[in-house]
């Protein structure tokens, strides 16, 4: 199977810090990648370079080849606009904007020109888009009288889901997550897990996370990265039972990070 | 050395402190206080709405609060758009190098300008060189440019506000920069542009310099048809029915003053609430 996203030798520099060591990864379509280190390891770097979200910080330099689907996307001219829609990203904290949550959800197909009500024509209106993405993260029925409301209102796991749902509503087919469930108590944790689970046919979710009982139960593949650099990579169940590295084993079994 | 015990330079300190607090107080107090114990009476509808007469020893300021209503509108019209697409541009755009320093120092300097300053300024340029005259749009020019640095500087204090993650995630959607700052940053900075905003105008229309030689009219018995018409203004009808003409009642000096100090007192009171009740409303 082709890989959805393949990354070749990505070296990134924050000035003169060398955070990303020639990293280089193929990661398969509708599966979960979990990514594990301690902190301060470059997970976060790693993942904001799938959508090159650090282009909005200054003094970064990255060189590499990045690859979605057949596509490089580091090169200047690349379409950030069309490489966002697509690779879409979960923040640590749910970070909802101070709008009512249908406004919430409503916030990325507007800015890709979808309007009002557009009854009759092929094109889904936002009321369909809305309600289809609350759906896809199991709001719709707790919710949909109370679409007006603030979502400021919501408990954190729910602001959460409605974060997830208003990314889902710009059609993306890469998700990123950096450590979403670390704002969240261990149930809400598990039900966002089982979110992720529901969500991997249709998506290809990539996800950092500190915690390896995390990384163990929801993932296909497992990368563990160490100041900078991709030490290991496998399945998940391989990587938590016979790590080839030294450094892996230590990690996972808890001797150091 | 004498060292003298702590329980008493405490107490010696709160008093000092409590004390210089007090001391701010009070010309604020005895400002009121005199101005609304000669003024009060002299207000009424009759004293708004009328125009003066004998020589402005009687009758009302009409034409003078007018005017300042008319110099502030005409500030708001060009100072806010530059003010607002100019912070912006420096926050959000400008690389922090160069050109950003010098435009910032540039604002630093405009801001300790004395107001005297900009009305000789507004005279050489928009009443002379320009050729509108004494104008309310000269006038208007002058204290939008005066006003400025504030309503800058507010609302790069407004932006800098903006939760960074507001930014990142509307990105994150595929949003380009300006979409962004549309949808994602200036709705949340409004409530801050506008406090500054609003904070900036009153200072406008209580000052007297400016619009001395740029568009302020001594006394006219008409009021201004066009933006290139004088105009008659409150702080400077103040000057004027205080020094230059003998025998004005002291209560229509005072009167004058009266209306002229609320106005901006209600100005800033807008102001506080706006911000007090976008405090409340803000979660993040
Ligand atoms: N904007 C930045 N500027 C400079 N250094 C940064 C920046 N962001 C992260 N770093 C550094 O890069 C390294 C990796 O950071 P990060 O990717 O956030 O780690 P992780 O997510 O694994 O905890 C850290 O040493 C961090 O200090
Ligand atoms: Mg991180």
């Amino acid at each position: 199977m082709n890989p959805k996203i393949s990354v070749k030798n990505l070296h990134l520099h924050y000035g003169d810090f060398h955070a990303l060591k020639g990293v280089s990864i193929e990661i398969r379509p509708c599966r979960v990648t979990a990514i594990i280190g301690p902190s301060g390891c470059g997970k976060s770097t790693f993942l904001r370079c799938l959508n090159r979200m650090n282009d909005t910080i200054e003094g970064v330099k990255t060189e590499g080849l990045i690859t979605i689907d057949g596509e490089e996307i580091l090169h200047t001219g690349a379409d950030l606009i069309r490489l966002r829609k697509k690779v879409g990203m979960v923040f640590q904290r749910p970070n909802p904007f101070p709008l009512s949550i249908f406004e919430n959800v409503a916030f990325g197909p507007k800015l890709h020109g979808v309007s009002g009500p557009k009854k009759g024509g092929r094109a889904p209106s936002l009321e369909e888009i809305v309600e289809k993405s609350l759906r896809a993260v199991n709001l719709w029925d707790e919710l949909k009288d109370l679409l007006k409301d603030s979502a400021l209102r919501l408990s954190l796991e729910q602001q959460q889901r409605l974060c997830i749902a208003r990314l889902l509503a710009v059609n993306p087919e890469v998700l990123l997550m950096d450590e979403p469930c670390s704002a969240l108590d261990p149930v809400a944790t598990l039900r966002i897990e089982e979110l992720i689970h529901e969500m991997k046919k249709d998506y290809t979710i990539v996800i950092v996370t500190h915690n390896m009982q995390q990384a163990a139960r929801i993932s296909g593949e497992t990368a563990y990265f160490y100041l900078g650099e991709l030490i290991e990579f496998g399945r998940t169940d391989r990587i938590f039972t016979s790590p080839e590295k030294k450094e892996t084993e230590d990690y996972i079994t808890g001797r150091f990070g | 050395m004498i060292r003298i015990n702590p329980r008493i330079t405490e107490k010696l300190a709160f008093a000092f402190l409590f004390f210089s607090t007090l001391l701010i107080l009070v010309p604020v107090f005895l400002i009121l206080v005199l101005i609304f114990k000669d003024g009060l009476p002299a207000l009424s509808w009759e004293f708004l709405a009328s125009y003066p007469r004998l020589g402005m020893r009687a009758g009302g300021i009409f034409p003078a609060l007018l005017g300042t209503v008319y110099l502030a509108a005409g500030t708001l019209v060009f100072s806010l758009p530059i003010g607002i697409l100019g912070a912006i541009y420096l926050s959000e755009y400008a690389k922090d190098h160069g050109f950003k320093r010098v435009v910032e120092v540039a604002i630093i300097n405009l801001a300790g300008v004395p107001s005297v300053v900009y009305g000789l300024f507004g005279l050489g340029l928009f009443v002379i060189f320009l050729k509108f005259g004494a104008s309310l749009l000269a006038g208007s020019l002058t204290l939008g440019i005066m006003s400025l640095p504030v309503i800058i500087t507010s609302t790069r204090e407004a932006l800098g506000t903006v939760p960074k993650s507001f930014r990142e995630v509307s990105l994150a959607l595929g949003a380009t920069k300006w979409q962004t700052i549309r949808r994602a940053v200036l709705p949340n900075a409004l409530p801050g542009i506008l406090t500054g905003t609003i904070l900036a105008l009153s200072r406008a229309a209580g000052e007297t310099a400016p619009i001395l030689f740029t568009v302020a009219a001594f006394y006219l018995p008409k009021l201004p048809q066009s933006i290139f018409d004088q105009a008659m203004a409150l702080p400077y009808h103040l000057y004027v029915i205080s020094t230059q003409v003998p025998n004005v009642k002291l209560s229509i000096q005072y009167g004058t003053a009266l209306v002229l100090i609320l106005l901006v007192l209600a100005m800033n009171i807008v102001a506080i609430v706006i911000r007090a009740r976008f405090r409340k409303r803000k979660l993040w």
